[in-house]
């Protein structure tokens, strides 16, 4: 196998705080190699000249939903893996409501053998917290955690139940699993499809308290300490639940979260003349909020940025916002968004990509979003000023559902790599 | 968290907004100049309808749809009756009747209307936000009859018409808005119009029906019935929906009436003369009483009388083009 050369690049790992110019070496599909400018570079080696930009680890996403199986039309595993590399996303953790729900072994190892089909992704499913995740009975977390499952959540819901909650803490304590909590609280959200404020009365929307975030998070956080579980919130949209993660993590509590882009780079006011591509789950918040999910970021209390990549086709989206199904793509603009934090000097660029590559891996326990010598050469080199516009319609994959259609973000993907083959060019 | 810098929203393309002008989907937004065009045109259609001189040639050869999602037997009546008298052909859809219980979607219902060239579309749909939708499809102009909570335009408008027909004025006043506010169209839109052109607005009930967010929309809040309507120059009552009551908001019927109905004890704080108003139909016994809703400060038929003029007005701006 020939050895290629990726030179004239700034490496960059937060995980091992690597940050200079230089090359990278690849060969047999892994990192041989890291060198410092004015290194020789070797003759035998396909050279590939970087033009300046940064070279990060292919970025590790710990939420995202495919419509694959059940809802091919929206999302198929191929093309969100066409828009994962687009993106410079080359791990994937996968979503669990599915039809079928992700409640099977055998569905498991499906969704793995898929992804590696693709050649382009690695795919990690979430095995689903009760069977069928509908909030009933408790799935087989053994043999889903045998089979790979990575975590355990019921995806876009809430488990409702106290006690219930209880069990499946205590139950995944025992086999080591973490649990992945949508942190809202199904009565107060039911109905509901904007957060509660002025611009939802003025819409006449039905709305969801902020608080419906606080008061799931506080509850959880009460059980994870009386099991001992290892609980992560996913999507963390409000400054009080992200205060009381931020207390628990102060006590010693092991909790984590993840939030994403539209948490932080967009407010309510994106729904403004009923936009139902603005419609999400949990729904955007206030500016109030959002500069919080910005606080929690810089202070460290949030541990990751996922996309929270949720597909839709435009019939879904075509309908009365009250009617509407919630959710964005996001894996295309989860680079671009997370930068205009780093343009505003909201957060290094070391740090931001620690949360969208170390931060991740190191939650889901897996090898990847390194460059270490010797690993998977998955690799993200991108321009990070370069400036582009969101388009709904001409965006990578199959799902156009855009939250941040119209928008120009700074910070392009220009090439990507899986195990050291290039799957993505710009 | 001093020196973390606050990284602005990001901006967003502009939204397919349906032009505001060519359609009437809502009042928040609208100007006292954009308002008043309507209320004189009324006004005068008002009287034209009183002497049966209404001009019927001015819509005449034009297609006006009532596209009603949701029961309606006043505002279509109304709607059917102000295009009558314009000389409009007039077509009645009900979501009974129509192909929207078999699955059409409401875009394949637009597309359908388009086919049959409508010049209005008068819409009423249970959701918010439904006008806007079928507007950035449809090539009629739209009127929104109603939608959700969100906005019921011509009833703000004629609502407007009779306070003004009484008092002379639409500035100045102190309206008390009393009831269901929260899930009321129909005082969102006349909180947008009394607003604008110089009123002040008060919404009275339990804080389960009239949240303190409203406080969002300029209007002072009030939990007290008898504060709420002090010395008020305009009463409206909202009709309480029977499905409030058992769905945890309200305890009863005669416990709502008991602090928030509307009878002659209570209309006696309100400046001598007040007007009471209702969108209607009205619960007698439940939000208003009986001898309130028939007694000489009520102005209950004359709205409705105003309803007809005022969607005449509507009618004929629109088809002209719109109100820029």
């Amino acid at each position: 196998m020939t050895t290629t050369v990726i030179h004239n690049v700034r490496l960059l790992d937060p995980s091992c705080d690597l940050d200079r110019t230089g090359h990278l070496l690849l060969r047999d599909g892994l990192i041989a190699g890291l060198g410092a400018d004015g290194d020789v570079l070797p003759d035998d080696a396909e050279r590939i000249d970087g033009e300046g930009c940064v070279l990060s680890p292919g970025l590790v996403d710990m939420r995202v939903a495919i419509g694959e199986p059940g809802s091919e039309y929206r999302e198929t595993i191929a093309s969100a893996a066409r828009a994962a590399v687009a993106g410079g996303v080359t791990t994937m953790a996968v979503l669990p409501n599915a039809v079928p729900a992700i409640d099977d072994p055998a569905l498991v190892r499906l969704l793995r053998a898929r992804g590696d089909e693709t050649g382009m992704v690695t795919i990690h499913p979430y095995g689903a917290l009760t069977k069928g995740c509908a909030g009933q009975a408790m799935a087989e977390l053994g043999l889903l955690q045998e089979a790979g499952a990575i975590g355990f959540t019921d995806g876009i819901r809430a488990i409702a139940d106290t006690k219930q909650m209880r069990n499946l803490l205590s139950y995944a304590r025992g086999i080591g699993a973490t649990v992945v909590q949508h942190p809202e609280d199904p009565s107060l959200a039911s109905g509901g499809c904007a957060t509660a404020g002025a611009l939802a009365t003025r819409f006449g929307l039905p709305q969801i308290p902020a608080a419906a975030e606080a008061i799931l998070i506080a509850r959880d956080l009460r059980l994870a300490e009386l099991t001992g579980a290892r609980l992560h919130f996913g999507h963390v949209s409000t400054a009080e639940g992200i205060g009381l993660i931020r207390e628990a993590k102060a006590r010693g509590s092991a909790v984590t979260c993840d939030t994403a882009p539209p948490y932080f780079a967009l407010n309510e006011t994106a729904i403004v003349d009923f936009r139902t591509y603005a419609k999400l789950s949990p729904p955007l918040r206030t500016e109030a909020d959002r500069i919080g999910v910005i606080e929690g970021l810089a202070d460290g209390t949030i541990d990751a940025i996922a996309s929270d990549h949720a597909p839709s086709d435009a019939d879904d989206k075509r309908l009365p916002f009250a009617q509407a199904r919630a959710g964005g793509t996001g894996l295309a603009t989860l680079l671009g968004v997370t930068m205009s934090l780093v343009h505003a000097g909201s957060l290094s660029l070391s740090r931001a990509m620690a949360l969208l590559t170390a931060e991740p891996a190191r939650l889901l326990g897996i090898e990847a979003g390194s460059l270490k010598i010797g690993g998977r050469a998955d690799l993200c080199l991108f321009a990070p000023d370069e400036a582009w516009q969101v388009e709904a319609g001409a965006l990578p994959g199959r799902a156009q559902n855009t939250p941040f259609d119209g928008a120009v973000l700074r910070g392009r993907v220009r090439g990507t790599w899986k195990n050291g083959r290039q799957v993505f060019a710009a | 968290m001093a020196d973390t810098a606050a990284m602005p929203p990001l901006s967003l393309g502009p939204a397919s907004v349906a032009s505001g002008q060519r359609h009437l989907l809502g009042i928040a937004g609208m100007t006292a100049a954009e308002i008043e065009p309507f209320l004189d045109l009324a006004e005068s259609y008002a009287l034209l309808s009183r002497s049966r001189k209404a001009p019927r040639d001015r819509l005449q050869g034009r297609t006006l749809i009532n596209l009603f999602f949701e029961d309606s037997t006043r505002t279509r009546t109304s709607f059917e009756l102000a295009g009558k008298r314009l000389g409009a052909d007039v077509i009645n859809m009900t979501v009974a009747t129509s192909s929207v219980n078999k699955g059409e979607t409401l875009l394949d219902t637009a597309a359908t209307l388009n086919a049959m060239r409508c010049d209005l579309l008068v819409v009423r749909h249970g959701m918010s936000g439904a006008p806007q939708l079928l507007a950035r499809k449809v090539e009629a102009s739209v009127v929104n009859a109603g939608d959700g909570t969100h906005e019921h335009p011509t009833q703000a408008l004629l609502d407007a018409l009779t306070i003004r027909r009484h008092l002379g004025r639409l500035s100045g006043l102190e309206v008390a808005i009393c009831g269901d506010v929260g899930h009321s169209r129909v005082a969102r839109s006349n909180i947008h119009l009394l607003k604008a052109l110089g009123s002040s607005v008060r919404v009275v009930g339990p804080p389960t029906l009239v949240p303190g967010a409203l406080a969002d929309l300029g209007v002072s809040v009030h939990h007290d019935m008898e504060r709420g309507i002090a010395d008020t120059d305009v009463v409206m009552m909202l009709r309480l929906q029977k499905e409030r009551m058992g769905s945890g908001l309200v305890p009863s019927e005669r416990e709502y009436f008991r602090f928030f109905g509307l009878d002659q004890r209570r209309l006696v704080l309100a400046r001598p003369g007040a007007l009471v108003m209702h969108p209607g139909p009205m619960n007698r016994g439940v939000e208003i009483a009986s001898a309130v809703a028939d007694s000489d400060q009520s102005v209950i038929q004359e709205q409705v009388e105003m309803g007809v003029a005022v969607r005449m007005a509507v009618l004929d701006r629109l088809s002209r083009g719109g109100y820029a």
